[in-house]
Formats: structure tokens, sequence, C-alpha cells
């Protein structure tokens, strides 16, 4: 008795001395996780804040305000308001105009072409625009805002240090100082930029805009969740619910395996080789593209929706064999329904695989410099990401914030996508 | 300790039966075998089977079994564990055609047609051979949904009002009813344990089935819920040929009207279930339900 008692209390005292090391140990691992957390956190925080922080002010655009005189014998010599002749009128000649009467004291050659270059070469449309939309300005003078030259822009945004000496300084002292005097009379703004979202790509960086790369990241985006959604829900359906269990569907298995380990780069030599070069589909075209990175999602896709099919359990299956449904009626009405949300959060996942993909779509032609904005998924067109690739790769420092720009707007539709599976998750569920 | 040191004599002279590779464990077996027990058919069968087999691979779960299930009535079926009783209930409406591996010969009919014919749609006989699982399975959908689910899918019902129809005495049958007539909307895995499987077996009798299988249909519910499905299979039994699995012997005393023993793949012996218990006539059941193993 007296010895079962001891016993008894020597294995709480061993309990107890091990429960110290226990809690320890787990108040260690939490710290180690939190501690993983935290860091991932703080890169995350960093890349945001370098992006954010570089490109906010793309988002921004240096106007310059200008007295223009909407000359009728410049614009429309006969006074018919033809719209021919009016389109083809020479608004440059204008702007010059407008610069020559708000500097006066500017005389030489030289140094009207430095002054003529502080207004963008788009400052013409924007004229034009205003004209055709309303020919009665012919004869007035309006006080319009003009946009300036990016490096116009940059010095007002402080991207251009005032204080080192010209020789080391894009804008010349003489421009400077007629960007002061600009300032001082309070003509000179910045404001919303509008254009970086409704213009196609530029090589005047105050002109370029992601509209074109959105529009092509769209088409693209489109043609592949029209592809690939249904072609990798029938393949998982198929090979997990239909597929006989042998040598070739094995096979079949582990090469979806090893494409989702593929390098993306290798989809868009396929698709040169195949799509353009066999099928002659048209280069940089959204088309090929969306096949290209369906290529490369299906596996994402197909091995996602395969697993959200294996964790529906056999016992709903057999519930509904039970009551005689057949094996396409037990799919069809249970399976699938309760699969779909996995399939979805796989779908939305490939999609902003898509979405963020670049390397194989300058194989496929998608890397060319393209101004118009795509109007159809033939047209040729570029994405965002290589929008963002292009323009990392220009010279101009202008440039730089349109970069951040660009992948402030990226990252914007990713986020959305992301939250947009957590929506779409949710409502299925909840049905249930 | 008492127990455990017959069961091991039990054992011993049966071979190595219950643990190593179940095949070879059966032929040993087979020295001790001498025929099921009791009669086997009854008066008035819903269905038939006779020399029964099924192998899962190469291991043999079922061994030449031959057995009836009598209309109006209910037949038990009880054994130590892994002695093959699900796998023969699974056959009674193919449920096994799902395992791959698993292989059925012999001959089981169902109003004399030969429910493991080429020609015979499984869909059909799952109609009329219903079953309910040992843990609760309904549907993630409505609760009325679930009933109406196999009426819609075998177009049992001509329009809204006579699905509506079915659900109601469904469910009045299975005794549910009255506790979901007023969220017939809300989903049915919201029940309890005890009202979900009544609502399994609601989702079975509203196809009007011929027999239900139940495949230890208590085993996860309190007693209370436990003696209102007791309750509900005495009733159900008026117009079903009911076949049930169970582990407990005082259920099957209580639900049951014959009673089959299963051992190691064979059924070991059949009867009424009065007899049965009072009065084995094979040394394995007497040995099984007097608690000496199993
Ligand atoms: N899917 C399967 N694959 C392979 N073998 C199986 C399978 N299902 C059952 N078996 C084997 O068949 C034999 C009978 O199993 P079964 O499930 O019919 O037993 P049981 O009597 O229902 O047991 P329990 O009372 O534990 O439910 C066992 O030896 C088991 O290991
Ligand atoms: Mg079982």
């Amino acid at each position: 008795m007296n010895s079962h008692s001891d016993k008894r209390v020597r294995t709480i005292d061993r309990v107890n001395a091990s429960l110290a090391e226990r809690y320890a140990r787990e108040r260690r691992f939490r710290t180690a996780g939190l501690a993983a957390v935290s860091l991932g956190l703080l890169f995350v925080s960093f890349l945001f804040i370098s992006i954010v922080g570089n490109g906010y002010t793309a988002f921004h655009q240096t106007k310059i305000a200008l007295e223009v005189f909407f000359d009728p014998q410049q614009l429309d010599p006969d006074g018919r308001h033809d719209y021919d002749a009016l389109t083809r009128a020479d608004y440059g000649g204008l702007v010059k105009a407008s610069m020559r009467n708000s500097f006066p004291a500017v005389k030489t050659r030289q140094e009207k072409r430095a002054l003529y270059a502080m207004v963008s070469s788009g400052a013409a449309f924007e004229l034009q625009h205003m004209v055709l939309a309303d020919p009665s300005l012919i004869g007035t003078t309006q006080a319009v805002w003009l946009t300036a030259d990016d490096d116009i822009d940059m010095l007002v945004k402080g991207h251009i240090d005032r204080s080192v000496p010209e020789s080391e300084r894009r804008v010349d002292d003489r421009t400077l100082a007629w960007v002061e005097r600009l300032e001082q009379e309070g003509a000179l703004k910045r404001r919303f930029n509008t254009a970086f979202f409704t213009n196609g790509d530029s090589r005047e960086p105050e002109l370029a805009g992601i509209a074109g790369a959105v529009m092509g990241s769209c088409y693209v985006l489109l043609v592949t969740l029209l592809l690939a959604f249904p072609i990798a829900v029938a393949t998982a359906v198929y090979l997990e619910e239909f597929a006989p269990r042998n040598r070739w569907t094995d096979l079949i298995e582990v090469n979806i395996n090893n494409l989702a380990a593929v390098p993306s780069i290798v989809f868009g030599l396929l698709g040169l080789a195949v799509f353009i070069n066999f099928f002659g589909l048209p280069r940089s075209a959204a088309l090929v593209g969306g096949l290209v990175l369906t290529l490369m999602t299906l596996p994402t896709i197909i091995i996602a929706s395969r697993a959200a099919l294996k964790s529906v359990p056999p016992s709903i299956r057999e519930a509904a064999l039970g009551v005689g449904a057949s094996q396409q009626q037990t799919i069809f009405h249970h399976v699938l329904p309760l699969a779909l949300p996995g399939m979805l959060t796989g779908t939305i996942i490939g999609m902003a695989q898509a979405l963020g993909e670049t390397a194989p779509l300058l194989m496929i032609g998608m890397v060319a410099f393209i101004v118009d904005i795509p109007g159809g998924a033939l047209d040729p067109a570029t994405v965002l990401p290589v929008q963002i690739f292009l323009w990392a790769d220009s010279p101009e420092r202008a440039f730089v914030e349109r970069t951040s720009g660009a992948i402030m707007v990226l990252l914007f539709f990713l986020v959305t996508m992301n939250a947009l599976a957590v929506v779409l998750r949710k409502r299925f569920e909840r049905r249930w | 300790m008492h127990t455990t040191i017959q069961y091991m004599a039990a054992e011993n002279t049966l071979a190595p039966a219950v643990s190593g590779d179940g095949g070879q464990a059966l032929a040993e077996d087979s020295r001790d075998f001498a025929g099921t027990v009791g009669d086997v058919t009854v008066a008035n069968p819903a269905m038939t089977a006779r020399n029964v087999n099924v192998w899962y691979g190469e291991q043999q779960a079922i061994i030449d079994t031959s057995l009836d299930i009598g209309k109006s009535q209910v037949i038990s079926m009880i054994g130590p564990s892994g002695c093959g009783k699900s796998t023969f209930i699974r056959c009674l409406n193919r449920m096994n055609d799902t395992i791959d591996s698993c292989r059925v010969t012999g001959d089981i009919r169902l109003e004399g047609q030969n429910i493991y014919d080429k020609k015979l749609d499984v869909v059909p006989l799952r109609a009329q051979v219903g079953m309910v699982f040992q843990k609760p399975n309904p549907f993630p959908k409505s609760i009325y949904d679930n009933v109406a689910y196999g009426p819609r899918i075998h177009g049992l019902a001509e329009d809204k009002q006579g699905v509506d129809e079915i659900v109601e005495t469904s469910l009045s049958k299975a005794g549910l009813w009255d506790e979901v007539k007023d969220r017939l909307g809300e989903p049915g895995t919201g029940l309890s344990g005890g009202q979900q499987q009544r609502l399994c077996i609601a989702r079975t009798i509203a196809v009007s089935p011929e027999v239900i299988l139940m495949d230890e249909p208590c085993s996860a519910l309190d007693p209370i819920a436990t003696a209102t499905i007791e309750e509900l299979i005495d009733e159900l039994r008026q117009h079903y040929a009911i076949a049930i699995v169970t582990h407990s012997m005082q259920q099957a005393a209580r639900v049951s009207q014959r009673t089959a023993y299963f051992h190691l793949g064979r059924l070991i012996e059949v009867g009424a279930t009065d007899d049965i218990f009072t009065n084995p006539g094979h040394r394995l059941t007497e040995d099984y339900i007097t608690g000496r193993f199993g």
C-alpha cells in the first residue's frame, strides 16, 4: 500500500518536473513562429513602403497654365469649322505662340527651343481635343492647363535636385529660372494624372499610361480563364471520378505534376513553336498569350481541383449512391458543388499566377512597344508585368515612378482577385 | 481476465484465425465448419442470397454464404468485428461496386432477378434496396432537399406538391416531422446526431424501397436516440424488409425477428432471434452471445 502511494507521488513529481520543460518548449515554438511571421510582415511592409514611396507621385502630373489664343487665322482660315481641316491644323504652333507670349523676353532660336521643350509634345493634342469638342473656342482666348514635359515634372516633384551644379542636372539654369517664375505665378500645378490610366504606352513618360497593358492583361486573362477553368475541371473530374486506375492514368498524373514544375519560359517557347509558327496565329496577340498561360496554369488548377474532389467526404458519395443516384448524378449534384470552392481557389491562384507572368509572353512577342490600346484578343498587346519590365528598362527618371505606379496597379488587381476568391468561397460555403 | 483466457483457447482451436493472413486463416478454419446451422430460407423472401463469395483482392471476406431476407421482418446480423457483416450487407445493393478491389460471386436475387446480372442497372436496384449508414451522412443541403432528392431524381412525383407530400410522409414515418416541420429549409447537417440519422432514414424511405439495409445505424448515437430509432425500425417493419448490422446483442434482441451470426466470413448460424439468444445451435454463436469473445 505504502509503496504503491510512493510510486504515485513519484509519477506526479516526474510529470511536474517535465512540465516546465514542456511549456518552455511550447513557448520557444510559439516565439519562433511569431518571429517568422514578423519577419515576413517586415519584408512585405518594406516592399510596400518602397513601392508606394517611389510610385505614388506617378498618379500626379505637373501642368502648366497658358493663355492660349485660338487663332482663327491658323486653325480655320476659311471659317467653315471643317472637321478634317480642324484635325490637321497646327496646334503645336498655337502652344509655341502661347509660350512666347508668356515669356516675351525669350528671343534667340536656341532659347526658344528650350522654352518649347518645357511643354509636353502631347500638349498640341490636348488643344486639338478641346477644339474638336467645341469649335466655338476658335477666336477666343482661354486659360488652359497643359501637360508639362517629364523633366519639368521631375523638377517640380523634387526628383531633380535644384541645388547641384548645372552640369550635373538634367534641367539647365535658364529653364530652372523659368520654372521658378511659373511657380511664383501659380502657373505650375500638380494635377491627378488621368493620362496614366487612359493612355497607352509612349516614348514620352508624361504621356505614357497603363491602359493598353491593362486591356492586354484583361484579354489574356479572359482567354486563359475561359480555356483553363473548364478544361482543368473536366480533366480533374475525369481523372478523379471516372478514369480507371492503370498505367496510363498513372503516367498522365505524373506528367501533370511534372508540368506544374516546368519553368514558365518553356511554355513560351512551346507557344512560339506551336501557336505562332505552326498555326500561324498573330505575334504579340493576347489570344496567343492566353493560350500560353492556359498551358501554364492548367496543371495548377487541375491539381487544386483534384485535391478539392478528393477532400469531399466519401460518406456523401455513399449517401447519394445509396438513394439510387447514378455516378454522374452523384458527381454533378453532390461532389462537384462541394469541391467547387476549392476549385475556384485553385483557379484564382492560377489566374493570379498568370497575371504576374512575364517570361513566356516575352517569347511570343508581347514585349513589343505598342502605343494603341488593344481592341480585341487578336490585336497586338502587352500586359501589365511586361509593361513594368519595359518601363523599368527605360532610362528616363520619370519612368521610375511610373514603374512603381504600374506595380501598384498590378498589386491592386492581385489583391482584388484574392479578395474575390475569399468572397466567392464564403458565398458558396454559406449556401450549404 | 477470465474471458481473455477463454478467447485464447477458442482461438487455438481455430488455428491462427484472428491475426495474420485472412485467406489462409479462413481456409484452415474450414475444417471446423460443417455448414450454416438453422434454416437460411424464409417463407416470404424479399431477397435471396445463394453461395455468395466476396474477395477484396486476394483476401476472401465472405465465404459461401446463403441467406434470405424476409418481407415485413427485421433480420439482424451480428458477429465479431471484421467478420464480414458490412461486406455482406453491401452486396445486397451492390454498394461494393464502388470498391475497385472487391469481387463478388454467387447469386443474389431481388424478386427473382439476379442483381449481379451484367445487364442489370444499379440505379433502380439501389432505389429498391435503400441503405442507412453507420455515421449519419445527410447531404449538406436543406432538410427538405435531403428527403426530396431521391424522389426528384427518380421522378416519383408529378409536381412540387407531390414532392411536398412525399417529404412529409417520409419525415413522419421517420418520426422527425414534428421536430423539423417548421424549419425544412435549414441545413440537414445542423440537426443533432439522432435527428440526422432519422433524416437519413427518411431520405431512404422517400424512394419507397422494398428493402432497407442498415449498417450499425445507432453506433454513433446516445441511448435515447438509439431507443427512438429502434422504435422506428419496429414500425417500419410493417412496410419494408429490413436488414440491420449491429454490435449490440440487446439491440438485435429488441428489434429483430431473425438473427444471423457471422464469423470470419462465414454465416455460422441463423434463426429466430428468440431461439438464437436462448438456445444457440453452434458453439461459436454461444461463445459470442455469452460474451466470451468478439
Ligand atoms: N475496402 C476494403 N478493402 C480491403 N479489405 C476490406 C475492405 N473492407 C473490408 N475489408 C476486409 O474484409 C473483412 C470484413 O470486413 P467488414 O467491414 O465486412 O467487417 P464487419 O463485420 O463489418 O466489421 P465491423 O463490425 O468492425 O464493422 C475484414 O477482414 C476487412 O479487413
Ligand atoms: Mg462494419
